[in-house]
C-alpha cells in the first residue's frame, strides 16, 4: 500500500453519472418540493429505480453464483482485494445531496434496512429479503426504526417489544417508533419492510434487543404522525405504531445463534451498521456544503471576486477568508470522510474513523451553509435562491445517525480508551 | 486506488524517527530551550538518520528520494519530538533540497555531495523579510544585473543557523524578470551582514538570525537553475506543506500529552478525562489534527505526481496554523496550572505552535 488520493477513473465516472441524475431530476424540482411538503419527487424515483433494481440484482446473483463466476457462494472465500464499492457509493450520495438532499433520501431501494440486512443478515434472508428491491417495475423502498419518543441518543432504552407466540411460530410486536425516514414510502406506498429494532427481554438491556423485519401489509402495523420539517422537506419522516404486529418467526435477522445469544451481537450489529452507514451520512453533508460553496463562489465571481491562493492571510479581504476557510472546512471534511471510506473498502475496522468524518462533515457543512446564507445577503435569505434551503437541509445531518454529541463521544471513549461506563 | 496506509519503508522511517524523537529529542527539549542550545550529538543523531541525504540524486551518491509525501510524514515524526530540533535537522534540506530540483549540474556537483557526509551540515535558505507585512511574491530583497554579475540587496529575518550556515539560498526579486529567483551564497560574502540571534516567543532552542545583504556580489552562475532558473511556486508550495506537517506533530505532541494527563489527574474524585468539556475538548483536537494531517497529505501527494498543488499548499498550511494554535492552547487549558509552568512541555507547544502562520519558508519538504 502507499498513500494515495487517486480515485479510479471508472468510480469517477459513475460520479459524474448521478451528478448527472442530480441535475436533471433534482435540482429543477428543488424549490418545489420544499414549498409542497408532501409531495413525492416522481420524476427522480422514476428515473432511479431501474438501476438501483439491477444494481441489487447483481449483489444478489454474487450471493448465489459459484466463486468460479466471481460469487460468494460456497468454498473457500477468496483473499478479497480491497474493492471500490463503499467509495462509489460516498461519491455517488455526494452528488446526490448537491442535487437535493431530501430528494436524496427518497432513493427507491434497500436504504439503511438494506444495511441491517447486508450486516447481520444470513444468506437466505438476504434472498428473500432483498429480492423485492431487484425486480418489478414498482419502486420499494426499505427503512430503519430504531428511535422512540423515550429512545433517540440512548437507543438502548428501546421498549418496543417483541414476544414469540410459540403457538403461531410468531413475533407479536408492540410499540412506538418515531422520525422514520421512508417509514410510509415503505410500509405504505411501496411492498418495502422496515428493519424495527425491538427488545426480547427489557431486563438484559442491550443484549435483549434484536432487528426484526416488518413488512408491508402486515395487520397491527400503521402509520401515526407525519412530520413536517425544518429542512429535507422531500424526505418522508413518519412514526409507525405496532399494534400486537404479527411476524413470521424467521423474520427476526441474523442466524440463530446471534438470535440466541445472551450477549449484545444483534445490538453490536446494528451499531455496525453506523460504521457504514455514517460516512455516508457524512457524504450526503458533503453535497450540501459543496452545493453551497459552489454557489457562492459563482455569486461572487460575477461581482468580481475572485479567490486567490498565493495571498498572505493579512492581504485577503474578509469575504476571501471566509471563502478560504469554508473550502479548507470543507476539504478537511471530505477527506476524513473519504478515509473512513476507504478503510470500509480495505475490510478494516472504522468506526473511530467513521465518528470524526460525521461530525466533521456535519459541522462543517451546516457552518458552509449557513456562512453563505449571510454571505449573499438579502438574496441569501430569499426563498428565490436555494441557499436558504441548503441550510435547513444541511442541519439534519448533525442530528440523525448519531447526534454531533453522541460521535464526539465515541471519538472521545475511541481516543481514551474509556468504556461506555467510565465516559458517559 | 484511494489508501491512508504508508509503504513500508515509509513506516520504518517513521519508526526510526519516532524513537528518536521520544528517547532523545524529548529527553532534551526542555533544556534546550531554556538555554537556547540545541545540544550537537543531538542533531547528529537526527542528522544520521539520513532524511536529508536521501534526498540527495542518485548520480550523486543520494537515493534520488524527493518524496514530498514522505517529507511530511517524516516531518511530523520530528516535530512531535519537538519543533525547534526538528528545523534545525531539516535546515540543510532549505539549500540542498532546491539545488537537487532545480540546480544546474554544475550546481548540484558543487554543492550536494557534501550532505552526503556523517557530520551535519549547516545549511539554509533566507525568505521570510523584516516588517508586519510580508509577502513572498512581493519580496523586497531584489537582485539585479551588474556588469555580467549580480547585486543582491534587502533585509531578511528568521533565517536559521545563518552564522553557521556553510552556504544559504537566498529568494529575490529578480529586478529585471520581476519572477522570485534563488541565489546562492556563499558563507562569508561580502557585504552579508548577519545580527545577532533573534529572541523569540518560542523555537528558543533554534539559533536565528536578521541578515542583511549590501551590494553582495555575487556570479550570474550562483542563480539557481543558472539561465534557466526555478519555480517558486513549487518551492514555495513545498514549504507550505512542509510547515504544515510540522504544525502537525505539535499538535499530536500537545494531543497525546494532554490526553494522557488527563487520564491521571483526579479531581472531584475521578479524571478530569471524565468530563465531557474534557473529553470532548480531546475529541475535538483528535478530529482537527487528523484533518490538517489528511490535507498536508494531499498537497505532498499532488506534488509528488508533480501536479500544480497551490490550491492544495495554501488551504493546507492556513488550516495547520489554525489547527495547531487551538489544540496546543487546549494542552495547556487541560493541565490547568501546570500547563502554565515551564517545567510542563505544553507551554512551550503553545509557544512555538503560535508562530507558524509566521515561519515562511523556513522548513521545506
Ligand atoms: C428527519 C429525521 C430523520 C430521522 N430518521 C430516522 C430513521 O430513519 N430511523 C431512526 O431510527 N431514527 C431516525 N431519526 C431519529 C434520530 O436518529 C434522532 O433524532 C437522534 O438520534 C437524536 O435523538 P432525539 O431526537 O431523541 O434527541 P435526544 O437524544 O433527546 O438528544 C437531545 C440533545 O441532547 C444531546 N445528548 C443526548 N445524550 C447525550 C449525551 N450522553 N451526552 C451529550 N449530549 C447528549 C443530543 O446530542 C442532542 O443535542 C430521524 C430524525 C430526524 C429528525
Ligand atoms: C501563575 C499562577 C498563579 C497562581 N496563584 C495562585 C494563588 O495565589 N493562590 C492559590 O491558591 N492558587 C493559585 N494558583 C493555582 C490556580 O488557581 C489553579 O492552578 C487552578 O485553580 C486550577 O487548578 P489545577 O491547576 O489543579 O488544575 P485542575 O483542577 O487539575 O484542572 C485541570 C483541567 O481540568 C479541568 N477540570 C477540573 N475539574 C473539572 C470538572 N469538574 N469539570 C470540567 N473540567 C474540569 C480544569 O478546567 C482544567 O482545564 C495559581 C496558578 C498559576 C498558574
Amino acid at each position: 500500500m502507499a498513500i494515495s488520493f487517486e480515485i479510479p477513473e471508472f468510480v469517477q465516472q459513475m460520479a459524474q453519472m448521478a451528478g448527472f441524475m442530480a441535475q436533471t431530476y433534482m435540482r429543477p424540482y428543488a424549490r418545489q418540493l420544499d414549498e409542497n411538503e408532501h409531495e413525492r419527487p416522481k420524476a427522480f424515483v422514476e428515473a432511479m429505480w431501474p438501476i438501483l433494481r439491477d444494481q441489487q440484482k447483481a449483489t444478489l446473483e454474487k450471493l448465489t453464483a459459484p466463486p468460479a463466476n466471481g460469487g460468494d457462494k460456497g468454498g473457500e472465500p477468496k483473499k478479497k482485494r480491497p474493492g471500490t464499492r463503499n467509495l462509489q457509493l460516498m461519491l455517488m450520495i455526494e452528488q446526490l445531496a448537491w442535487g437535493d438532499a431530501g430528494v436524496y433520501l427518497c432513493l427507491p431501494s434497500a436504504g439503511l434496512g438494506g444495511f441491517a440486512i447486508e450486516a447481520v443478515g444470513t444468506t437466505e434472508q438476504k434472498l428473500r429479503l432483498l429480492t423485492r428491491f431487484a425486480e418489478g417495475d414498482q419502486p420499494v423502498w426499505g427503512a430503519m426504526a430504531i428511535t422512540e419518543p423515550g429512545a433517540g441518543s440512548d437507543n438502548s432504552s428501546i421498549a418496543t417489544t417483541a414476544v414469540f407466540d410459540e403457538e403461531h411460530n410468531q413475533w407479536v410486536i408492540n410499540g412506538e417508533k418515531i422520525f422514520i425516514t421512508s417509514g410510509k414510502l415503505a410500509l405504505e406506498e411501496s411492498n418495502g419492510l422496515v428493519i424495527v429494532w425491538a427488545t426480547v427481554n427489557k431486563a438484559a438491556g442491550r443484549a435483549g434487543i434484536k432487528p426484526f423485519v416488518v413488512e408491508a401489509g402486515t395487520p397491527g402495523v400503521s402509520i401515526g404522525k407525519v412530520e413536517i420539517k425544518h429542512g429535507i422537506r422531500a424526505s418522508d419522516t413518519v412514526s409507525i405504531v405496532f399494534n400486537d404486529a404479527r411476524i413470521p418467526a424467521d423474520n427476526i435477522l441474523g442466524s440463530p445463534e446471534v438470535q440466541a445469544s445472551s450477549e449484545d451481537k444483534g445490538f453490536k450489529g446494528a451499531m455496525a451498521t453506523f460504521d457504514a452507514s455514517r460516512p455516508i451520512v457524512a457524504a450526503s453533508a458533503l453535497g450540501v456544503g459543496r452545493a453551497a460553496l459552489e454557489f457562492v463562489k459563482e455569486k461572487l465571481a460575477e461581482n468580481g471576486v475572485e479567490i486567490p491562493y498565493t495571498l498572505p492571510y493579512h492581504k485577503l479581504t474578509a469575504v476571501q477568508r471566509d471563502v478560504l476557510e469554508m473550502e479548507a472546512q470543507w476539504k478537511a471534511a471530505y477527506l476524513l470522510t473519504l478515509r473512513s471510506i476507504a478503510m470500509l473498502d480495505e475490510g478494516l475496522h472504522n468506526s473511530l474513523e467513521a465518528s470524526m468524518a460525521k461530525v466533521k462533515a456535519a459541522k462543517a457543512c451546516a457552518w458552509i451553509a449557513q456562512k453563505a446564507v449571510e454571505m449573499l445577503g438579502m438574496m441569501g435569505y430569499s426563498r428565490e435562491w436555494l441557499v436558504e434551503k441548503w441550510m435547513r437541509d444541511s442541519k439534519i445531518a448533525e442530528i440523525y445517525e448519531g447526534t454531533n454529541q453522541i460521535n464526539t463521544l465515541i471519538v472521545a471513549r475511541r481516543v481514551l480508551d474509556y468504556s461506555r461506563r467510565e465516559l458517559a | 486506488m484511494v489508501s491512508f496506509t504508508p509503504t513500508e519503508e515509509q513506516q520504518l522511517l517513521l519508526d526510526t524517527i519516532r524513537r528518536y524523537a521520544v528517547n532523545d529529542v524529548r529527553a532534551a527539549a526542555h533544556e534546550a530551550d531554556e538555554s537556547g542550545q540545541i545540544p550537537p550529538e543531538l542533531t547528529r543523531t537526527g542528522w544520521q538518520i539520513g532524511l536529508v541525504p536521501s534526498a540527495i540524486p542518485e548520480e550523486l551518491g543520494g537515493f534520488g528520494e524527493m518524496s514530498a509525501l514522505t517529507g511530511v510524514l517524516a516531518a511530523e515524526e520530528l516535530a512531535f519530538g519537538d519543533l525547534a530540533v526538528a528545523l534545525q535537522v531539516l535546515s540543510p534540506a532549505l539549500l540542498a533540497y532546491p539545488v537537487s530540483l532545480y540546480g544546474t549540474a554544475e550546481q548540484r556537483e558543487n554543492l550536494l555531495p557534501a550532505f552526503l557526509e556523517e557530520q551535519f551540515i549547516p545549511a539554509t535558505a533566507a525568505l521570510l523579510e523584516p516588517g508586519i507585512s510580508f509577502d513572498p511574491f512581493d519580496l523586497q530583497t531584489v537582485a539585479a544585473a551588474d556588469n555580467g554579475k549580480i547585486c543582491l540587496n534587502g533585509s531578511k529575518a528568521y533565517v536559521p543557523l545563518a552564522e553557521d550556515a556553510r552556504m544559504m539560498l537566498v529568494y529575490a526579486r529578480n529586478a529585471e524578470s520581476g519572477d522570485v529567483d534563488a541565489y546562492i551564497v556563499e558563507k562569508g560574502a561580502a557585504g552579508v551582514q548577519i545580527e545577532k540571534r533573534e529572541q523569540l516567543m518560542g523555537l528558543r532552542a533554534l539559533p536565528t538570525y536578521r541578515v542583511h545583504f549590501v551590494n553582495v556580489e555575487i556570479e550570474a552562475a550562483a542563480r539557481l537553475g543558472g539561465a534557466v532558473g526555478s519555480d517558486f511556486n513549487v518551492l514555495l508550495n513545498r514549504s507550505q506543506v512542509a510547515l504544515a506537517a510540522l504544525a502537525v506533530g505539535v499538535a499530536r505532541a500537545a494531543f497525546e500529552y494532554a490526553r494522557d494527563y488527563a487520564k491521571q489527574r483526579v479531581q472531584f474524585g475521578k479524571p478530569i478525562a471524565q468530563n465531557q468539556s474534557i473529553a470532548f475538548m480531546l475529541a475535538e483536537m483528535a478530529i482537527e489534527i487528523d484533518s490538517a494531517r489528511l490535507l498536508a497529505w494531499e498537497a505532498a501527494w499532488k506534488l509528488d505526481r508533480g501536479e500544480d498543488a497551490t490550491r492544495e499548499a495554501y488551504l493546507a498550511k492556513q488550516y495547520a496554523d489554525k489547527m495547531v494554535l487551538q489544540v496546543a492552547d487546549n494542552g495547556v487549558q487541560i493541565l490547568g496550572g501546570y500547563g502554565f509552568i515551564r517545567e510542563y512541555p505544553v507551554e512551550r507547544w503553545l509557544r512555538n505552535g503560535r508562530g507558524f502562520p509566521t515561519f515562511t519558508g523556513m522548513a521545506i519538504v
